[in-house]
């Protein structure tokens, strides 16, 4: 992917304004859960004893922890809650650049994640987003196109650290597509 | 059960390779997957919605499965002593039902930090390879870079790092 500064010029005034500002700064309204948990590890038949034996959740990590690839699932809103306007999603930013450049289909081609502090049940999670670069025009077998990269911060409610993730997307128009 | 740990720093080594998993892909295992990391996604658990609007050959593994996925692979060899510190992957085609995942890695780098952590740097390969008689040549879905605290000895505990004092 190409950096954004070779294409800083054909960027939309707000695209400009969104490269490297903290947006959409969230508290999770439901906190991390055991149950919820499981079924990660059920998803991926993931029998580490840390996870499923107290004793051994105590005498590693001072209580239970939960697995640490779960960790963007703790501020994935609910499908619907009273009040909710169209579809509630995760990574909003992601979905705004879809809107803002006309691309309505996009996948996820990159993550990183880098684990600090475990997420336990009970902990209440905050995150924020930042796009950090859009590409210029791309064309993939998938269609035409741009990239961007989006990276988020995880936080429990003492304000430790609990994560860092870094999503790269594809927003595209089929190819042959409108 | 205890908190045994089966791979200590010193006992690996570069060009090390890890043990291969393959796993089966149902549909449940795409939509379980999404529930369980509570991605709505259609394109994760509606057939139409993904060959339609997406124009892929099915519903597919969401992002955070995958990342899940690895977690498994990788602490099934280094145990529960074993902590994740940083894992970063491309996916480079989608996982549709009907394909056999196959997991394989190979120890790339060994290092201790300014702070005495060891940590094993692991390259995972996800291929997919069709058994429901679509093209059945292996395809190479997603590479992925792992960077893995391994305890020193038995008594070694990775997870008793906070602060400075876990640098992932």
């Amino acid at each position: 992917m190409n950096d954004t500064t070779e294409y800083v010029d054909e960027l939309p005034e707000r695209v400009l304004s969104m490269i490297g500002t903290p947006m959409y700064e969230q508290t999770a309204t439901f906190p991390a859960e055991r149950s919820y948990g499981y079924n990660t590890l059920a998803a991926t038949q993931n029998a580490n004893p840390l996870f499923w034996d107290d004793d051994v959740a105590a005498e590693l990590t001072d209580g239970v922890v939960l697995a640490p690839t779960t960790l963007s699932l703790w501020m994935r809103p609910h499908h619907w809650e009273p009040g909710a306007v169209g579809e509630q999603v995760a990574l909003k930013v992601h979905f705004d650049l879809k809107e803002i450049f006309g691309l309505p289909e996009a996948v996820m081609t990159d993550n990183t994640i880098i684990f600090f502090d475990p997420v336990r049940p009970g902990d209440v999670i905050s995150n924020r987003q930042v796009l950090t670069s859009v590409s210029g025009p791309k064309t993939t077998k998938l269609g035409s196109g741009r990239f961007w990269v989006i990276d988020v911060e995880f936080h429990n409610q003492h304000h430790d650290l609990v994560g860092v993730e870094s999503y790269t997307g594809f927003g595209y128009v089929r190819s042959g597509g409108s | 059960m205890s908190a045994s740990a089966p791979v200590l720093f010193d006992s690996v080594a570069i060009g090390d390779a890890l043990p291969e998993l393959s796993v089966e892909v149902t549909p449940t295992t795409v939509v379980l997957g999404a529930l369980a990391s509570r991605d709505w996604r259609p394109m994760h658990h509606d057939f139409k919605f993904a060959t339609e609007r997406n124009g892929v050959a099915d519903i597919f593994l969401n992002t955070p499965n995958q990342a899940a996925w690895f977690e498994r692979y990788v602490s099934d060899w280094a145990g529960p002593r074993a902590r994740l510190g940083r894992m970063t992957f491309r996916m480079k085609t989608s996982i549709f039902p009907g394909d056999r995942m196959d997991f394989a890695a190979t120890v790339t780098g060994v290092d201790a930090d300014d702070v005495g952590q060891g940590w094993a740097t692991l390259e995972v390969t996800l291929t997919a390879t069709a058994t429901d008689g679509r093209d059945p040549a292996p395809r190479l879905a997603s590479t992925c870079t792992v960077r893995v605290a391994l305890p020193a000895d038995a008594a070694d505990n990775p997870w008793s790092r906070r602060g400075d004092q876990w640098v992932p």
